[in-house]
C-alpha cells in the first residue's frame, strides 16, 4: 500500500524562490512596521514559508512541529502578550537606535561570510560535505524516532531529555515568578 | 497533446488503491478538492438549517417554517440576506487586520480536508505527518479569531479574542495528549510495519500519524480504537469529544462568543459577508474536528462491525462487488445497501410530511416543493443502488454518517448545557482534562506493552 515514489518532485527551484521570498519580505517587515500585531502577523507568514522550505526538504515531521510549535502555539501567545500593550504609544516611540556603524559592520561581517560559503561550495571544494539526497517524506516521522530512541541507532536521546529537562525548568521558573503565593 | 490528457486522466483511474495526491495526478486532485469543497458547502448550509430545527424542536418550537416547505429554504435566503447586507469596517480599526482575519479562519478550517479519508483511496492527499498536519493547521484558525478581535477596536471583540485564546491553547493540550495515546495503539498488532505510511524501517513495528494508516491499523487489529483496552479507549475518546468542543468554541465552551454578555464576543464588529466567512469556518471546523474523532476512534470510513463477514452469497449481476479483493459476505450486502436504504427512508420522511401539508390552496407550492424534494432524494437512493456506485459510496456514507452523529450531537449540547463560567473552563482543562491525559498516555504503554514489560521485570525476556 506504500506509494512508490515516482512522481515529479515538488521541491522545484520555483517553489524555493518563492517560499524564500516570501520568508524575506516577511522579516523586513517584521523589523519596520512600527505597530507590533503587524510585526507580529509577519514573523507568522515568515514561519510558515519556513514549514514550507521543510517540506521541500522532505522532511514532513519538522514543518508539522514548526506550525503547531511556532505558528500555532508560541505565536499566539506572542500575540495575546501585544494585544495588551498600548499601542497608540508604541507607534509614537523611536523605532531603531542610531548604532549605525556597530550594524554596518555586523551586516558586512554575516554578508562576507555568506559570500565566502558561496563561492568556496561552487568551486568544488567541500566547505560541507556534500548531502546524499533521499526521500525520506515517507517515513521521516519513524527516522527520527529511530535517531531519538532506538536502542542501537539512537545517540540523541540525551540532548532530547536534557533540553525537555531545559524547558521544564523554564516553566517552573515562570509560574514561581508570576504567581506571588502558590 | 490531446493523447497525452487522455493518459494523464485514465492513469489514475488504473492506480488502484492511491489517492490522487499518492499517485501525484493534478487532474484528479483538483477534482476531489472541489468535490469535498462543494460537499462541505451543503453540508454547512444542512447543518444551518438543522441546527435550527432541532434546537427548536428541543425546546417546543416549531422553527423555520416560512421559507420554503418546513423551512428547507431558509438557509439560502439567510445566505442572499447576509451577501446583499452593507459590508461595514469600523472607522476606529485596523483595516488589513480587520480584512485578513475572516479568511485566516476560513483558509486554516478548510485546509484541513486535504487529509481527512474519507475511504481507503477517497482523499485528496495522504500525509506521513496526518494528524499533526491536521492539529496544527486547525490550530492556527485561533490566529484568525485573536486578530478579528483585536483589529474591531472595541471592547466586547478584545474580551472575546482574549478568551478564546486562552481557551484554545489550554485545550489542544489535552487534545493533543488524547490523540498520542491512539497513535501508540496503531503500531501494535501483526502487520503494523505495512501501514500506509508507516514507512519501511527494517522489521521493527512501527505506528503512524498518517490518517489512512490510522484507519487501516483498526481494520488490521479488528477494532475500532474506542473499544481498544477497554475503558483506556473510550476514556481517551470521551477527552478528545470534549476538548473538540471547546476548540470549536461550541456550547458549552462558547464563552469567546457568550452572546449574553459581549454582544457576539471576537465578531461583534462584522457584517454581511465577512460575518458568514466565521460562520462558514465555524462549521467547517466543526466537521474537521468530528472527523479526526471519526477517524481516530471510530473507524473512520469502516461499516460497524468490520471483522464479521457472514457466509458468502452471490446473486448474479448484483453482489459479489467487481473488485476481486473486496469481501462477499451476507453481512457485507446488507450493509452495502445501507446508503440506498438510508435516502429512500428520507424521501418516504418527506412524501409523509407531504400528507400532513395543511389542505389551504396557499400551501399548494409549498407542499409540490416537498413532493419534488422527498423525489430527489428517493432518486438518490435508487442511484445508490446500481453496484458500480453502491461500491464507491459506501465508505463516503459510514464515515459521512459517523460525522453527522457528531454534528448531532454538537446541537443537542448547545440545546441541553448551561454555560460554563471561565474559571470553571480552565479548571477542567488544566486540573481534569490534562492529568486524566497523562495517565491515560502512561496506562495506554503498560497495556501495550505489557508482555514486554513483564518478561523484562521477570528476566525471561533475556537470553
Amino acid at each position: 500500500m506504500i506509494p512508490s515514489v515516482t512522481n515529479p518532485p515538488v521541491a522545484t527551484a520555483f517553489f524555493f524562490y518563492l517560499l524564500a521570498a516570501t520568508m524575506i519580505i516577511g522579516g523586513i517587515l517584521v523589523i519596520t512596521r512600527k505597530n507590533a500585531i503587524h510585526s507580529a502577523m509577519a514573523l507568522i507568514t515568515a514561519l510558515l514559508a519556513q514549514a514550507g522550505l521543510y517540506l521541500m526538504l522532505y522532511a514532513p515531521f519538522v514543518a508539522g512541529v514548526q506550525i503547531i510549535l511556532y505558528a500555532g502555539g508560541i505565536m499566539v501567545l506572542f500575540l495575546f502578550v501585544i494585544m495588551l500593550i498600548n499601542i497608540e504609544r508604541t507607534v509614537k516611540e523611536r523605532q531603531f537606535n542610531k548604532q549605525w556603524l556597530v550594524g554596518i559592520a555586523a551586516a558586512a561581517a554575516l554578508g562576507g561570510l555568506f559570500i565566502a560559503v558561496y563561492t568556496t561550495a561552487t568551486k568544488g571544494k567541500a566547505l560541507f560535505p556534500e548531502g546524499s539526497m533521499t526521500y525520506g517524506e515517507g517515513d521521516n516521522t519513524q527516522r527520527i524516532a529511530l535517531l531519538l530512541f532506538d536502542s542501537h541507532a539512537g545517540q540523541y536521546m540525551f540532548a532530547f531529555e536534557i533540553a525537555s529537562l531545559l524547558l521544564l525548568v523554564a516553566i517552573i521558573g515562570a509560574v514561581v515568578m508570576a504567581k506571588k503565593r502558590i | 497533446m490531446h493523447d497525452f490528457l487522455q493518459q494523464y486522466v485514465l492513469n489514475y483511474l488504473d492506480s488502484k488503491g492511491l489517492t490522487p495526491g499518492g499517485a501525484g495526478n493534478i487532474f484528479w486532485a483538483t477534482v476531489y478538492i472541489l468535490l469535498v469543497f462543494g460537499g462541505l458547502s451543503v453540508a454547512v448550509i444542512a447543518m444551518n438549517w438543522l441546527e435550527r430545527k432541532i434546537l427548536a424542536h428541543m425546546q417546543v418550537r416549531l422553527g423555520p417554517m416560512r421559507v420554503g416547505p418546513h423551512g428547507l429554504l431558509q438557509p439560502i435566503a439567510d445566505a442572499l440576506k447576509l451577501l446583499l447586507k452593507e459590508d461595514i469596517i469600523p472607522a476606529e480599526a485596523d483595516k488589513i487586520i480587520f480584512w485578513i482575519a475572516p479568511f485566516i479562519v476560513v483558509l486554516a478550517a478548510f485546509t484541513v480536508f486535504v487529509v481527512v479519508p474519507f475511504g481507503p483511496t477517497h482523499a485528496i492527499t495522504d500525509m506521513n505527518i496526518g494528524i499533526l498536519f491536521m492539529l496544527g493547521v486547525s490550530s492556527l484558525s485561533v490566529l484568525g479569531i485573536v486578530t478579528a478581535g483585536w483589529a474591531s477596536n472595541s471592547h466586547y471583540p478584545l474580551i472575546g479574542a482574549l478568551r478564546s485564546s486562552a481557551q484554545m491553547v489550554s485545550y489542544e493540550v489535552a487534545m493533543g495528549l488524547a490523540v498520542v495515546s491512539v497513535i501508540m495503539m496503531t503500531s501494535l498488532g501483526s502487520i503494523a510495519t505495512g501501514l500506509y505510511g508507516a514507512g519501511n524501517i527494517g522489521s521493527q513495528a512501527s505506528g503512524t500519524l498518517s490518517m489512512i494508516g490510522i484507519v487501516q491499523a483498526q481494520q488490521e487489529q479488528g477494532v475500532w480504537f474506542v473499544f481498544k483496552f477497554f475503558p483506556l479507549g473510550l476514556i481517551g475518546f470521551a477527552m478528545f469529544a470534549i476538548a473538540m468542543v471547546a476548540e470549536t468554541n461550541r456550547a458549552p465552551f462558547d464563552l469567546p462568543e457568550a452572546e449574553s454578555e459581549l454582544t457576539a464576543g471576537f465578531h461583534t464588529e462584522y457584517s454581511g459577508f465577512r460575518w458568514s466567512l466565521f460562520f462558514l469556518a465555524e462549521y467547517s471546523a466543526m466537521i474537521a474536528v468530528s472527523s479526526i474523532a471519526v477517524t481516530l476512534w471510530l473507524g473512520g470510513w469502516l461499516r460497524p462491525f468490520p471483522g464479521i463477514h457472514g457466509p458468502s452469497i452471490a446473486i448474479p449481476h448484483i453482489w459479489p462487488p467487481a473488485d476481486p479483493t473486496a469481501p462477499t459476505g451476507a453481512l457485507d450486502f446488507v450493509f452495502a445497501l445501507f446508503p440506498g436504504i438510508a435516502f429512500l427512508l428520507l424521501g418516504a420522511m418527506c412524501f409523509y410530511n407531504v400528507r400532513r401539508m395543511p389542505k389551504h390552496p396557499l400551501f399548494k407550492i409549498q407542499t409540490v416543493g416537498l413532493a419534488g424534494f422527498g423525489a430527489v432524494l428517493g432518486l438518490i437512493g435508487l442511484i445508490m443502488f446500481i453496484p458500480p456506485v453502491r461500491d464507491r459510496v459506501g465508505d463516503i456514507f459510514w464515515f459521512a454518517a459517523k460525522v453527522a452523529a457528531f454534528m448531532y450531537l454538537y446541537i443537542w449540547y448547545r440545546g441541553t448545557f448551561p454555560r460554563y463560567r471561565f474559571d470553571q473552563l480552565m479548571k477542567v482543562g488544566w486540573k481534569v482534562l490534562l492529568p486524566m491525559g497523562l495517565a491515560l498516555l502512561v496506562l495506554t504503554a503498560v497495556f501495550a506493552m505489557h508482555g514486554e514489560l513483564w518478561a523484562q521485570f521477570t528476566g525471561a525476556g533475556h537470553p
